[in-house]
């Protein structure tokens, strides 16, 4: 603590309550930190940890509710409590700026981008219109939108969503700010998309002085952004410290959970169980004498840790930890990494045969089906799933992953090709024109653990009604086979008559998976289970569906866009892009060169919670081009760092069958590919404008 | 599809899903003791409903006796606390009893009115396409239409009934619960709980009522608590042109008919009467500002 400076912004044993009908909610019960100038520090921890309230009492925006009890907010050595209207005016979006999570919202929908950039020095500063013209077209270029002057015109929902957020960045920086803060900034943005705007955030603040307040649920992103890291429990700081020493040597058990947590890229169901960490953030409303986290914490003593406040300990410089135990805690290792793949190629017999699969939406546009376009969400998908095993499927939003497991599960059917179960073609085949028998045998889980359960029943009645339905019940039977199906995802027989409102997102999923297992399922199609979790959670339901899947054999269709997740779970995995499989073969060969380009920048662009792990990372530009746009080429060309020329746009590149059933679809030989990825990332193409959509006319 | 579906609807009640809902409606209705227009409201309400259920043992005289003393006098007086109308009956006992009309009408009318306003709305957002069409189309049509002319053909031609002004108010509001329905059960459709239900087999029947409609009823109360307001005027104006019910009834609309020509004159005759429809209809719609406030939605 040599710098002398004035910290931009400090936070001196600030505790903020929300007074409720139910009581004192006291979400930050005294948080003291700084942020010195041109420094970035990251608040990371669960959902509810209070990270999004710290965020909001720094620019006094914590509504009628919530107010400051005690404790000082100091921005640049000024306390914010003691401003009026008019300094908060001055000081909200011209000293600080914050970002939050969904750009859409954050820009004004009916006025063009130009204008919005403009309004911000114009009201701040006073200055003209034609100055604050050419430093709104500057700063887009800053933010590497290409085209700045088109993009001036337009309005936001004629942008993507990585470019939108890119103009919310334009539009906080342009101000000069002294503190910028950034709330889940990359959180709804695809992984390649987040890894481009990283990067952007990163280059940026080399050139300008702000300093960064950066939240986040994601440890990989902080670590790749931060100087410093705080770790967010319950709206304690419980350890502090810079990222390399918070990341490579964390002491606080809470810190370790979180580590443990991750699947990260290199583990794998078969090397070990992901660990998770029990329990959930207790309730502001009633805060425990002691450590907050006690009650989920291994190392907890009752007594030490369950009477008095822990105080912060000083273990190194810049490194505090708010843990009783901390000198006596084991060290703590990185989770087993990779002791090599040793998932067999070995190939079962076929669960699942998806051939030539396409799906083709009409868009009608008049009231009586006229006009419109048709958008092709699958082309000509060949897939196999194998019995007793995990397929996944990978690819960023607008893929067709979805659409992919909506066929299967009957909610829609294909427009081409078929679905081979066990002799059964199900592609074209309607969930209602599905016989009792064949809808017991394939069953889906949920994405958004909020809407899976129908908030008006109990849980009792949602899996007695699917056992009634499929395995066709009475009530007394189905009453007592609910008991079981709890007890198989670890949730307690009172359950039963909880209703939705009262689980959390974990215990809702674990209710939607024994629902879909009432059938006793061959396959389980599961879209996207974990992506709506925090990550203690998300290990808990990962590894519960490994279990549940092993204990029964069944075969289990995963779907998700985070390839840590299926790296971990996979036994093999289709990625694909833009309706198309680019890239399909056993896990271990899709994590290995040679890569499909995209598989290959998807995997580049995937954060790691290691400050070490800097790799170079493959920014790809813009985003995917509609799929209502005419392809006669590789789908992937408009954005391939690895293109090769004209060949990429007119042919449509071969299946390379490279080794067992692993293919790779793309122009560059397979022995070149190899050569090309192991040589190192490619060069970035000069930014190009996306594609002009060139639509279909039906 | 249809039968099984029914069946299963009836069979609900006795799953032990069931029994907390009563209790968890209590306790997400507390709130609204807190609110100070749905107090105001439920005060009001119930004074009318005690009123109107009391009214045999409340009201000081029968309600279509005439007091001929009265008729020289039909100001409040010690014998009539809020006077007698020009035919000296009292007007006290005839707004209680009036008070039975309406809320039996206007709850009958509204509840068809929801019920199959929800069904039609339900199919519309449920099925899209054509069916979708049908029904907004019809829906915007029956809305477009002047209402009270509507009133005055259907009664013309079937005369006044309790029933018919039952009837012709559930087909006139049903319209606009369908298209409130139609709106949430287009934006529930497409939700997870309703693909689960589809996944293992359950009717369309089953899917409309069971899963949508439950999750629908937040607004359906605001609103249903509204349209009572605009059915009690509704009832009121028919009173008021003579096509309510039939004469001898006390009516509040045919009460301020009988005696609005001599407003100049004994003007509580028509204002009192006219005060107990305003009453009545501002409980309502201060006790739908008080359920809107608390927003019983999910």
């Amino acid at each position: 603590m040599t710098d002398r400076e004035t910290p931009i912004l400090e936070f001196d044993g600030a505790r903020i309550s929300f007074f409720l009908r139910a009581g004192e909610a006291n979400v930050i019960p005294g948080l003291s930190f700084a942020i010195k100038p041109r420094e970035a520090l990251g608040l990371v921890g669960e959902s509810g940890c209070g990270k999004s309230t710290v965020a909001l009492a720094i620019m006094r925006y914590l509504g009628r509710a919530g107010r400051l009890t005690a404790g000082r907010i100091l921005f640049q050595g000024r306390d914010m409590a003691e401003l009026d209207a008019a300094g908060l005016r001055a000081v909200r979006g011209r000293r600080i700026a914050m970002i939050y999570q969904d750009p859409m919202s954050s820009l004004n929908p009916v006025m063009t981008i130009g204008r919005q950039l403009m309004e911000v020095p114009m009201i701040h500063e006073a200055i003209g219109a034609d100055e604050a013209r050419a430093r709104a077209l500057a700063m887009l270029g800053e933010v590497k939108l290409p085209d700045a002057a088109a993009i001036f015109e337009r309005y936001p929902h004629q942008l993507s969503g990585g470019q939108q957020q890119r103009i919310v960045i334009a539009m906080a920086l342009i101000a000069r700010p002294a503190l910028l803060i950034m709330d889940e900034p990359t959180t709804g943005l695809d992984v390649t998309v987040e890894a481009a705007v990283l990067d952007l955030v990163r280059e940026l603040r080399q050139r300008h002085e702000s300093a960064i307040l950066f939240i986040s649920h994601n440890l990989g992103t902080v670590a790749q952004i931060c100087d410093r890291v705080g770790v967010m429990y319950a709206g304690e700081l419980v350890e502090e410290g810079t990222v390399r020493n918070v990341f490579s040597a964390p002491r606080h058990p809470y810190t370790r959970g979180l580590l443990d947590c991750l699947p990260t890229l290199g583990r794998d169901k078969h090397s070990a169980a992901l660990r998770s960490i029990p329990g959930q953030v207790g309730s502001p409303l009633a805060r425990l004498p002691g450590c907050a986290f006690a009650p989920r914490c291994g190392f907890a003593e009752p007594g030490r840790c369950t009477t008095a406040p822990i105080a912060p300990r000083e273990l190194a410089a810049d490194h505090r930890v708010q843990c009783v135990r901390v000198a006596e805690l084991p060290e703590w290792r990185h989770p087993p990494g990779d002791g090599g793949d040793d998932r067999g190629e070995a190939t079962g017999p076929a669960a699942l045969t998806m051939r030539g699969l396409g799906k083709i939406y009409h868009q009608s546009q008049g009231v009586f089906g006229g006009g419109g376009r048709s958008i092709a969400a699958l082309r000509d998908v060949e897939l196999v799933a194998e019995r007793g095993r995990t397929l996944a499927i990978v690819g960023e939003s607008g893929c067709g992953k979805s659409t992919l497991a909506r066929i299967l599960s009957g909610l829609q059917s294909a427009s081409a090709g078929t679905v081979d179960l066990d002799g059964t073609a199900i592609g074209d085949l309607a969930i209602d024109r599905r016989t009792t028998a064949l809808k017991r045998r394939l069953q889906m889980v949920f994405q958004n653990p909020d809407s899976t359960l129908n908030p008006s029943h109990s849980v009792g009645y949602a899996i007695e009604r699917a056992l009634r339905r499929l395995k066709g019940l009475t009530a007394a039977q189905a009453r007592r086979q609910t008991g079981r199906l709890l007890d198989t995802v670890k949730l307690s027989g009172d359950f039963a008559r909880r209703r939705p409102h009262q689980l959390s997102g974990g215990q809702k999923q674990r209710v939607a998976i024994a629902r879909a297992l009432a059938g006793d399922p061959e396959i389980i199609l599961a879209d996207e289970p974990v992506s709506a979790l925090d990550v203690s959670v998300q290990a808990a339901i990962i590894n519960l569906l490994t279990e549940v899947q092993a204990a029964r054999g069944a075969t289990l269709v995963f779907i998700s866009h985070d390839l840590a997740v299926v790296r971990y779970l996979a036994d093999s995995v289709a990625v694909m892009y833009l309706g198309h499989v680019v890239e399909f073969g056993p896990a271990a060969a899709i994590f290995a060169p040679p890569w499909h380009p995209y598989t290959e920048a998807l995997l580049s662009a995937v954060p790691e919670p290691d400050p070490d792990a800097r790799r170079d990372r493959i920014v790809l530009d813009g985003a995917p081009p509609s799929a209502a746009a005419i392809q006669r080429g590789c789908p992937f060309a408009t954005r391939c760092p690895r293109k090769i020329g004209a060949i990429c746009d007119d042919t449509p590149p071969p299946e390379q069958l490279i080794a067992g059933t692993h293919r790779i679809a793309c122009h560059i030989p397979a022995a070149e590919l190899v050569a090309l990825q192991e040589a190192g990332p490619p060069s970035a193409r000069p930014a190009s404008t996306e594609p002009v959509d060139r639509v279909l006319a039906s | 599809m249809t039968v099984e579906g029914k069946i299963d609807l009836l069979a609900a009640p006795d799953r032990r899903a069931v029994p907390g809902i009563g209790f968890a409606w209590l306790r997400r209705l507390a709130p609204l003791l807190e609110s100070i227009p749905a107090m105001i409201g439920i005060a009001l309400i119930l004074f009318w409903v005690l009123g109107a259920a009391l009214a045999p043992w409340l009201a000081p005289y029968p309600p279509n006796a005439s007091d001929l003393k009265a008729l020289a006098h039909p100001t409040p007086s010690a014998a009539h606390w809020l006077g007698t109308d020009h035919l000296g009956r009292d007007i006290l006992s005839r707004v209680l009893w009036g008070a039975r009309t309406v809320l039996t009408v206007a709850p009958i009318a509204v509840l068809g009115a929801t019920a199959f306003g929800s069904l039609v709305g339900l199919c519309a957002g449920y099925y899209r396409g054509w069916i979708d069409l049908v029904i907004t189309r019809i829906s915007d049509i029956v809305l477009s239409f002047p209402v009270i002319i509507l009133y005055m053909i259907i009664l013309a031609m079937y005369g006044s009934s309790a029933i018919n002004i039952i009837a012709v108010i559930t087909l006139t509001k049903a319209p606009i619960i369908a298209r409130i329905v139609r709106g949430i059960t287009l934006e529930l459709r497409e939700r997870e709980y309703v693909a689960a239900a589809k996944m293992r087999g359950e009717s369309a029947l089953y899917i409309m009522l069971v899963e949508i409609l439950p999750n629908a009823r937040g607004p359906l109360i605001v609103e249903m608590c509204l349209r009572m307001g605009y059915t009690i005027i509704t009832i009121g104006v028919l009173g008021f042109l003579g096509i309510g019910l039939p004469p001898p009834d006390p009516d509040w609309g045919g009460m301020v008919k009988d005696t609005y020509g001599m407003m100049s004159v004994w003007p509580h005759m028509s204002l009192i009467p006219c005060a107990a429809i305003s009453s009545l209809v501002i409980g309502f719609n201060l006790l739908s500002i008080g359920l809107r406030e608390i927003g019983l939605r999910d």
